[in-house]
């Protein structure tokens, strides 16, 4: 704030205090020619209700006078005047930085003290995986469920299947850095048709029913178009976040419309980066515990 | 003046009223004017783009401030579970600020980028999609109404009036840049910048 308003709001508060001063000088003194103390001012109104001048306990008006002076007192203490700073050097910047530095040195050894525990060794241990479940119902819960099963375009991760890597460094690095999936839009090369072979090949796969013929038709396709991140036998690369087609998981719906639909439109999941906002620590007790969860 | 004249008289009553709560107001509010930690943009802050812009107003129509401030306070509660307190010089091209006063759902002053685009739009649609233990309502008419751009461009018009820092390109192609696009694709351009002026934590 500069000077002339610093010193414009500093008046303003001074004037108001001098002003309740006054105010209250003025209301507690007799005035000229009013009634004694006890007795009807003459003001009457609904018939017959009066009024007696009664002025408030004395007790009561230096109650006011005290809380001007204690008002004084706190707006000196603390930055009350615009620019000045206060007596106590208060601001609400170092009030939280205070109460973050108290927290970490009382919180961050308990999350510290795990950081250098492998994390296959970590993921056993009992009070990391509290920890950690805290930790995810906190900042996980919303996409992958309280219950860490996910739910549609959301990856189980109770499961086995991993869309990125199942070992422990890469569910870290997922968490830490997050991850984007670029599954291509096809319908504005394959048509419909073809894309439906697509479909039929995959619920083949499993062993699910299709119409053999085109089941055939689609196998083709799928060396053309798929196989390179797919791989040719459909199990998937998790080094580009390619799932695995042969297995009967399916992250966005298994019914051939749903298959289509993934195929059509293509698919673009994405895992925000948590390593800016959890910090380190708290990263490696999360992997641990999502690890848990499909290890044990 | 006596009491008895004020209180008799209500025309002059509320002349005085008047009076005195605008002179309060005024005192209060004036000296932020010329405050530069009030008026003047965060680094990093960029002024709504054309889509974003629509989504706030969406945000605005479905009275989203209704549950969910944009306020986070400088308490370490809420920054370890929303990210770093707001600054008042987030706010400048927010017109009005949607800081709101109930939090019946979380705080989205930094949801931008907490949630894919995907999720959001699951969300929307139905929150029970996503979070089962949910409570917020659905809004799946988003997905159905479109943008209008020349809407938009008007009131970019109106905003670099107040001196948000439009250039006439922006607002020259603000029509053809949320063509086609869902009130749903507005809402989560302005969900997703939502408090990425400043990183997560200092």
């Amino acid at each position: 704030m500069s000077v002339f308003w610093s010193a414009v709001v500093t008046l303003v508060i001074l004037l108001n205090i001098i002003g309740c001063y006054l105010l209250i000088r003025w209301v507690a003194k007799p005035n000229k020619g009013e009634a004694k103390q006890g007795e009807v001012t003459g003001h009457v109104w609904d018939d017959n209700l009066k009024e007696l001048n009664n002025p408030m306990p004395r007790w009561w008006l230096y109650m006011f006078y005290i809380s001007i002076v204690w008002g004084v007192i706190y707006l000196l203490m603390y930055p009350g005047f615009a620019n000045y700073p206060g007596l106590l050097g208060w601001t609400s910047d170092k009030k939280y930085s205070d109460e973050v530095a108290v927290a970490n040195e009382t919180y961050g050894p308990l999350y510290s003290k795990f950081a250098k525990t492998p994390l296959i060794e970590l993921s056993e241990n009992k009070e990391a995986n509290l920890v950690g479940q805290r930790l995810f119902v906190n900042y996980c819960a919303q996409c992958h469920g309280s219950d860490a099963r996910g739910s549609r375009g959301f990856p189980n991760l109770t499961d086995h299947e991993w869309i990125w890597g199942g070992s422990p460094e890469n569910i870290k690095t997922s968490i830490a850095d997050g991850r984007n999936a670029a599954m291509a839009a096809w319908e504005s090369v394959l048509t419909p048709l073809q894309i439906g072979y697509l479909a039929d090949h995959l619920m083949s796969l499993t062993g699910r029913k299709h119409k053999a013929t085109d089941a055939q038709r689609g196998k083709a396709l799928f060396a053309n178009y798929c196989a390179a991140c797919h791989q040719a036998d459909a199990t998937g690369n998790p080094l580009l976040g390619a799932p695995n087609l042969a297995d009967k998981i399916w992250l966005y719906g298994a019914s051939r419309n749903k298959i289509i639909e993934s195929i059509s439109k293509g698919r673009t999941g994405h895992m925000p980066a948590h390593k800016a906002f959890l910090g380190e620590d708290k990263v490696h007790i999360l992997a641990a515990y999502v690890y848990s969860l499909s290890s044990h | 003046m006596s009491h008895e004249k004020v209180e008799t008289n209500i025309g002059l009553m509320m002349i005085l009223i008047v009076l005195v709560v605008s002179v309060g107001g005024l005192i209060e509010i004036i000296p932020l004017f010329f405050n530069k930690q009030t008026t003047e943009p965060v680094s990093g802050l960029k002024p709504y783009n054309s889509l974003q812009l629509a989504g706030r107003d969406i945000y605005v129509r479905e009275g989203c401030y209704g549950c969910h401030s944009q306020m986070i306070r400088p308490f370490r509660a809420e920054t370890e579970r929303y990210g770093h307190y707001s600054l008042a010089g987030e706010f400048v091209y927010d017109r009005p600020f949607q800081w709101g006063s109930k939090r019946t759902g979380p705080d989205l002053q930094r949801v931008g980028g907490r949630y894919s685009d995907d999720w959001h739009r699951l969300h929307l649609t139905n929150p029970r999609l996503v979070v089962p233990e949910s409570n917020m309502p659905a809004y799946p008419w988003l997905n159905e109404n479109t943008i209008d751009g020349e809407l938009i461009a008007n009131k970019m018009r109106v905003l670099r009036m107040l001196n948000t820092p439009y250039t006439d390109d922006d607002i020259a192609s603000a029509p053809e840049s949320v063509k086609g696009k869902s009130e749903m694709d507005a809402l989560i351009a302005y969900l997703q910048v939502l408090g990425t002026s400043v990183s997560a934590r200092r």
